[in-house]
């Protein structure tokens, strides 16, 4: 069997999710390359060259690919792809934006966001907001698979020697052109690669009231992710989204701050280690997860969390 | 211009699904059947745009059993135009309501089809991208912002760490995230209305698509359950325990 995967980056660095990604493959077994498409993104290139288990680096370093836009790399994908029995992209927004169109491309059904391999052709996958796990088996010829990150502990980013080869092939489709980003800044580890999470829910009742969890968060060396409702209501932008639309997290240590817990966000945080639940009504469903549940004013309780520790 | 808008019959969202006890598929015997949100989202997406007068039809498509028609008399109700319904009770996976959907698109010609990111029964997330790879239009996925400017539309779309705008040309694919918009409730005449609406009704095999399924789904079952743990009296104690009994801090 052979792997092809999708390095995710951002032309400067490799991404942790490509790690996540390349230990899926593993899972199954086989000869792993990973395509690096991007421009200017040499640099990444030796980094996947150097990743445990990686025997091959494509290297499509082309200005189409520059904002990995999915017109141009799902074509990149599809013709480099053929070559092999399985197609792999980390569930990341730019993984689920390109892979399907490339999958489609190849005229294969593709199966999105696993969270285990039971065999080469058989995995599992999240449905109804993770309310039911279902076990499919793909008779595609090429496998097509998106891998929730979360599910799949990371391989080694040192202990490989793979050689990088230049691809020649420069796919511009025409048809979209990228404008501009606005990307989040913050000192703190990004949600989804953070150890530590403390997330807010609508009992923050305002956007100035997670200036308190900020300050937690500092202490802790933590990312701070919020609730849909929170998020719904307006208090923080919604890339701090936890929940099954939102992002996937599974940190060490998972600290739930007036969230009620509806089952949509759980879905987003039920695999942390370790979770803590601070909510004042104590018989909000995020108890029912929590390892220390807390039953306490989020108003006195976090200011006390943060002086003791 | 023409839209063509994907909607999606599917478990109400209130209602939390089982597997079936011999774990063969989900229990959907007589649970409420909605239209699914994101789908929602795409249409009054399409509405609004009329309204700014950018758009002057908009087709609301659906495809599965025939009680499909009640989605599509859903979105009539909100302002679709028309609707077709591509009938048939076998199951159908995104690539063949893909394929569908291009054979459609080939025949109505929209200048833009919206679509939810995903249906929050499969949790797939792929229908429009691959709609998207056979018709060779551009996508804008998870879109939180829609602008038509002339042979253009600008999409805001909602990626890990924050919003990237893509600019496509006409015509083109958009997927809805959840802050799109806000899905108006349909009003009674509105509803009326809806009724006398044109729908016609395909099939796949009319449309000349092979839906002949790629995966199977061979078992189903809930989640690992976690456990609930302990109350802690106060802040000292859950200190406590998170650094010598749970040693995470």
């Amino acid at each position: 069997m052979s792997f092809l995967v999708i390095a995710e980056h951002d032309n400067a660095e490799l991404k942790g999710a490509t790690l996540n990604t390349v230990a899926a493959a593993k899972a199954i077994g086989g000869d792993i390359a990973v395509l690096v498409a991007g421009a200017g993104c040499a640099a990444v290139a030796e980094a996947a060259a150097k990743v445990e288990g990686v025997s091959k680096v494509l290297l499509a370093d082309n200005s189409a690919y520059e904002h990995q836009l999915a017109e141009n790399v799902a074509k990149l994908v599809a013709d480099l792809g053929k070559d092999y029995s399985h197609i792999l992209a980390p569930a990341t927004t730019t993984g689920k934006n390109m892979l399907p169109r490339a999958a489609a491309l190849l005229d294969v059904q593709p199966i999105s966001d696993i969270i285990a391999v039971e065999s080469a052709d058989t995995f599992k996958r999240p449905i109804y907001a993770g309310n039911v796990i279902a076990t499919v088996q793909s008779s595609d010829a090429i496998k097509v698979i998106s891998v929730r990150t979360t599910a799949f502990d990371a391989v080694a980013v040192e202990g490989g020697s793979a050689a990088v080869e230049s691809v020649d092939i420069a796919d511009d489709a025409g048809v979209s052109t990228f404008v501009g980003e606005e990307l989040a800044k913050s000192d703190r580890p990004e949600l989804t690669a953070a150890s530590v999470v403390i997330s807010g829910g609508r009992g923050m009742q305002n956007g100035d009231n997670f200036e308190m969890l900020y300050k937690l968060a500092d202490k802790l060396g933590a990312a701070v992710g919020a609730s849909r409702a929170a998020v719904d209501a307006g208090f923080v932008p919604n890339d701090m989204q936890v929940g099954q639309t939102g992002k996937i997290v599974a940190p060490d240590l998972y600290i739930a701050v007036g969230i009620s817990g509806a089952i949509q966000h759980l879905a987003g945080m039920k695999d942390s280690k370790v979770i803590v639940a601070i909510n004042k009504d104590e018989e909000a469903p995020i108890f029912s997860v929590a390892d220390y549940g807390l039953v306490a004013d989020l108003f006195e309780a976090v200011p006390e969390l943060e002086a003791k520790l | 211009m023409k839209v063509l808008v994907a909607v999606k019959r599917v478990v109400d969202y209130n209602v939390k699904v089982r597997p079936k006890a011999d774990g063969t598929d989900v229990d959907t015997a007589n649970v409420k059947m909605s239209i699914n949100p994101f789908c929602e989202i795409a249409v009054e997406e399409a509405v609004r745009l009329k309204e700014k007068g950018v758009v002057s039809e908009i087709v609301a498509v659906s495809m599965g059993s025939k009680q499909c028609q009640e989605q599509i008399r859903t979105a009539l109700a909100l302002g679709a135009d028309r609707g077709i319904l591509v009938e048939t009770d076998a199951e159908l996976q995104p690539l063949a309501v893909a394929k569908c959907l291009k054979a459609i698109v080939d025949k109505e010609e929209p200048q833009m089809v919206i679509l939810g990111k995903q249906s929050i029964d499969g949790d797939n997330n792929q229908t429009g991208q691959m709609l998207g790879a056979l018709t060779g239009m551009g996508q804008g996925t998870f879109a939180s912002e829609v602008t038509v400017e002339g042979g253009d539309v600008k999409v805001t779309r909602e990626i890990d760490g924050g919003l990237q705008t893509v600019e496509l040309k006409l015509p083109a694919i958009v997927t809805t995230d959840l802050r799109l918009n806000e899905p108006r409730y349909a009003s009674l005449p509105n509803i009326m209305k809806a009724k006398k609406k044109p729908l016609d009704t395909t099939t796949p095999d009319e449309l000349g698509v092979d839906i002949t399924p790629r995966t199977k789904t061979l078992n189903v079952e809930p989640p690992a359950e976690r456990q609930a743990g302990v109350k802690v009296a106060d802040v000292a104690e859950l200190v406590e325990k998170l650094k010598n009994e749970a040693k995470v801090i």
